[in-house]
């Protein structure tokens, strides 16, 4: 039949399913077509914290959200122009979150009396009129699948059955125009060594697109053009697990130091251990800790070996790391410390997203125990950031907190590969044997006042280092309270000094804005969008957004002076405000949103419009 | 290198602050003694301590060392270890900080089999914070912090340790200068974890804890010296011993009674850990004849990782970052 194409400057897709039902997979090939094809895009997987929740009931389903546009876009999007729903639990999690008119593609097959039941539908959603305010194609996406690979040799009904998210993702890549090969050449990749699997999937993505062809229930295909504002280079998809990974990774490489990360299995931030557990073979050492602690203790063990020392976790393992990262502290020795933030406190909602471990990661020890903090803002930022933290630890001999969170891990979009010889050198500055009678200090320190690093093996450096205060200098044990005051003030004067390196606070402003959006880390996207559309809709108004929260840019009590009013929208309950509150007395207001989902950018645009 | 270093090339300038009579004075001197035995310069040799008195060790060494926190000592050792395999590292620790507060760092570094010798000074008591229990008191010892005495049951480090599979595990006596060099330099020679408990005495907080092995009354009638390849006998005249008895369970036994050739033949190379283990449990506190010296000393591979001592080199890193699908825009 003879279908017409539309064109679409943007759109959000939804993939849901049961978390047996490959959506995660089905979304990450859809991402691949689409950068393959040069929009550009961000996503969001969503997926339960349980491995295999009951199947087909709402706690089970699995999400994974692509937007992509042939302009620059900033996040994965607030509310789905499409939802894929293979089931009816993952119809009833997500619909409330769809505007009136948008579309729902259904596995009609999947709507059963007894998936019904366990969705807490009462009666069949499909049937009973509720859906007249979206556009619905049922499609029977189990039937079709198995019509189309049962005669494949030596497929089974479970292997059919199985392959039906391909099918979904051949209808999708047909409705928008996406290329299939690459996900073909994925399956025989994957499915190597089973032949009947691949055959299986690879019959299920092309009925797919087949159907989409030439059924009657689709008559528009959509055109999504290449994104034309995006800068010349070379480009791969990679989400903030990644990114950070692979900045590390370079850090290792332009200081010269060995990489050795310890860590401690914990959701989301195991991925970081699996990244780079991968890469033994140039230069990279993990080891899987039996506890948080000692995850902490071996990275700064490592450090003290002249080695680049790096331990990653979530909420949780920080409460535990806080003994290990003040005895950096007093140590003064490179560490970098990542959180992948995760709701909490406690157990708390270990996949859901949440900024609360702000004030914790500037203040969460004893003592008066200052270090830099660092918050990457996009999926492809946690490369710099890493970058950047692993720079300063090493510079200044301190323990450095990331803090990452749990959307940043697991969203991606679109980055520029950096050029390595554009990456700058890190000097680890190791300090050398002394000449003949020059006594060593350890305790010393360089103009911008870090001590020299004495790794173990270079003779007549020999000296002890440990938690008990030092006396300037010397670094010996002192209990002199003149001398605590003094190296107090040092270590933090040292990190405060770093300021004059961290990047002015850049706002995006235009003529007669007098509010201005201040986030920190990843909200940065949602902020960015939402400016945007207030701007769109005749709103006046300027955002900034803080990745370094310590030292915070020199600029910023300047920037936070020169508007009438500022708004801090936040993944917490309002930690950065009180923060700025406190150091600049200055009227921040606040939007504190702890839902265990990322900002919107609806949300900021009504939080502006509200205070025009 | 050996033949120019000395115990005084150990020797730091920091004054040393044990009390009078503290045990750790003599270890401390056995081990700057033994040191330049071991034919390392002091420049590759860490020393990595926890908190306690034991802790403060690290300061008086005159090589590299690092004063950690509470327990913590065994992991911050695997983190050096792991980066730098040309090190030889020390930790020194006590009963409360290696047992309670670092236990399971303890028993980890021992599985991976680390190539750390962890040093245990047992005073049974915790000393630094003046006198109360530690996971090592006998059951209804008084102290600071049990009035009406010690109730919960005691460890026993070196069943400890062999559970936990360590492929190195010793107990020597402060007090016994020549014995405690010997098991150093056994454990020194052990490429893997190396656990040597020692008994170490607090003139302060649990004065005589371990007299039945150092008296001079009485400790031939207390040591139970463990040498390889030879019968476990003891005593003045040797005339006690070890033997295994109907039931599977060792015993003491008079030598007179069963005969030289019933006694047990110690072993410390023999993979399967159930002698040793049976050795450890002989005495439930050292007021009983106690075995000292090797219970175990077996090969297994050493705990290394694969990344090395290189980093990647621009071309790996470049080959890395394009990994995947990309795409050019121009």
């Amino acid at each position: 039949m003879i279908k017409t194409v539309e064109d679409r400057e943007r759109v959000i897709i939804r993939f849901a399913g049961d978390s047996g039902d490959g959506m995660q997979l089905t979304g990450s090939r859809f991402t691949d077509a689409t950068a393959m094809v040069g929009n550009d895009l961000a996503t969001l997987p969503n997926f339960p914290a349980e491995i295999r929740a009951p199947a087909g009931t709402l706690a089970g389903v699995s999400a994974f959200q692509i937007h992509f546009a042939s302009r620059d876009i900033l996040t994965p999007g607030d509310s789905p122009n499409v939802l894929v729903a293979m089931n009816p639990a993952a119809l009833k999690a997500n619909i409330a979150e769809l505007q009136r008119g948008a579309t729902i593609i259904v596995n009609e097959d999947a709507f059963s009396k007894r998936n019904l039941e366990k969705a807490g539908y009462a009666a069949n959603p499909l049937e009973d009129g509720s859906l007249e305010a979206y556009r619905v194609h049922r499609i029977p996406m189990s039937t079709l699948t198995t019509r189309a690979v049962e005669a494949i040799d030596g497929v089974s009904t479970r292997d059919a059955s199985r392959a039906k998210n391909l099918f979904a993702l051949g209808v999708l890549s047909w409705l928008y125009g996406r290329p299939t090969d690459g996900t073909k050449r994925w399956i025989e990749r994957k499915f190597a060594r089973d032949p009947a699997v691949a055959q299986a999937n690879l019959g299920a993505l092309e009925a797919g697109w087949s159907f989409g062809e030439t059924t009657e229930l689709l008559d528009v295909q959509y055109r999504v053009a290449p994104a034309t504002d995006v800068p010349p280079g070379t480009y791969r998809n990679v989400n903030g697990t990644t990114a950070l990974s692979l900045g590390l990774v370079a850090a290792s490489v332009r200081s010269g130091l060995p990489l050795v990360l310890a860590s401690y299995p914990i959701t989301p931030a195991s991925e970081i251990l699996h990244e780079l557990s991968r890469h033994a073979n140039i230069g990279v050492s993990t080891i899987q800790a039996e506890d948080e602690i000692a995850a902490a203790g071996m990275a700064l063990g490592a450090a003290f070996g002249g080695r680049l020392g790096v331990t990653a976790t979530s909420g949780p393992g920080m409460d535990l790391k806080a003994e290990m990262i003040g005895l950096a502290v007093m140590l003064e020795l490179p560490l970098i410390v990542i959180n992948v933030q995760r709701a909490g406190p406690s157990t708390g909602m270990p996949t859901k997203i949440e900024q609360s471990d702000l004030l914790m990661a500037l203040y969460g020890r004893h003592g008066e125990s200052p270090l830099p903090v660092i918050a990457p803002t996009t999926a492809g930022g946690c490369f710099d950031a890493a970058f950047e933290a692993a720079r300063i630890a090493i510079r200044y001999r301190t323990p450095v907190i990331l803090l990452s969170d749990s959307f940043l891990a697991s969203s991606s979009e679109p980055w520029q590969i950096p050029d390595v010889s554009t990456l700058p050198a890190i000097d680890p500055d190791f300090a050398k044997p002394p000449n003949d009678g020059e006594e060593f200090l350890p305790y010393s320190r360089d103009e911008r006042l870090a001590r020299p690093w004495a790794i173990p093996g270079t003779p007549g450096l020999q000296h002890r280092i440990g938690g008990l205060e030092k006396a300037d200098g010397t670094g010996n044990i002192s209990y002199d309270g003149a001398n605590h005051e003094r190296m107090t003030e040092l270590r933090a004067a040292k990190v405060a000094g770093i300021a004059d390196e961290v990047p002015a606070l850049v706002v995006d402003s235009e003529p007669g804005a007098n509010l201005l959006v201040l986030g920190w880390g990843s909200t940065q996207g949602s902020i960015r969008a939402g400016v945007r559309r207030a701007r769109e809709a005749g709103h006046k108004v300027a955002c900034a957004q803080l990745r370094h929260l310590n030292p915070l840019p020199l600029n910023t009590g300047d920037v936070l002076r020169s508007f009438e009013r500022v708004l801090v929208p936040e993944l917490n309950s309002g930690q950065l405000a009180m923060l700025l509150r406190a150091r600049f007395l200055v009227d921040v207001e606040s939007y504190c949103k702890m839902q265990g989902q990322p900002l919107f950018a609806a949300e900021v645009e009504d939080q502006i419009a509200g205070r025009q | 290198m050996s033949a120019t270093l000395g115990k005084a090339d150990f020797q730091s300038d920091q004054e040393t602050r044990w009390c009078p009579g503290c045990g750790d004075y003599a270890v401390l001197s056995a081990v700057q003694q033994f040191m330049p035995e071991l034919g390392i310069p002091p420049e590759r040799i860490v020393f990595i301590t926890g908190i306690g008195c034991a802790g403060r060790f690290a300061y008086y060494m005159d090589t590299y060392g690092m004063h950690g926190i509470h327990g913590r000592a065994p992991a911050l050792a695997t983190g050096l270890a792991t980066a730098r395999e040309d090190l030889s590292i020390w930790v020194v620790s006590g009963d409360g900080d290696s047992l309670s507060i670092g236990g399971n760092h303890l028993i980890h570094a021992l599985r991976r089999n680390v190539p750390v010798k962890i040093l245990l000074f047992n005073n049974q008591i915790y000393g630094l914070t003046k006198g109360q229990a530690s996971p090592t008191s006998e059951l209804g010892k008084i102290t600071k912090s049990t009035p009406f005495g010690v109730a919960d049951h005691p460890f026993n480090p070196i069943a400890l340790a062999l559970g936990a599979e360590a492929t190195f595990v010793a107990r020597t006596i402060d007090r016994d200068r020549h014995h405690l060099t010997d098991v150093l330099r056994a454990a020194a020679r052990h490429e893997g974890a190396a656990l040597v408990e020692i008994y170490q005495n607090c003139p302060v907080f649990n004065d005589g804890a371990f007299a039945a092995l150092t008296d001079k009354d009485t400790k031939q009638s207390h040591q139970i010296r463990l040498e390889a390849g030879q019968p476990i006998r003891f005593g003045p005249e040797l005339e006690r011993g070890v033997v295994r008895g109907a039931d599977g369970c060792l015993a003491i036994v008079d030598v007179s009674e069963v005969g030289e050739d019933a006694l047990l033949v110690h072993d410390p190379s023999r993979a399967d850990p159930g002698p040793a283990f049976s050795l450890a449990k002989l005495a439930q506190t050292p007021s009983a004849p106690t075995p000292i010296g090797i219970f175990r000393d077996v090969d297994r591979p050493v705990y290394r990782q694969r990344g090395g001592d290189e980093t990647a080199s621009e071309a790996q890193l470049s080959d890395l970052l394009m990994a995947g699908d990309t795409w050019t825009v121009d």
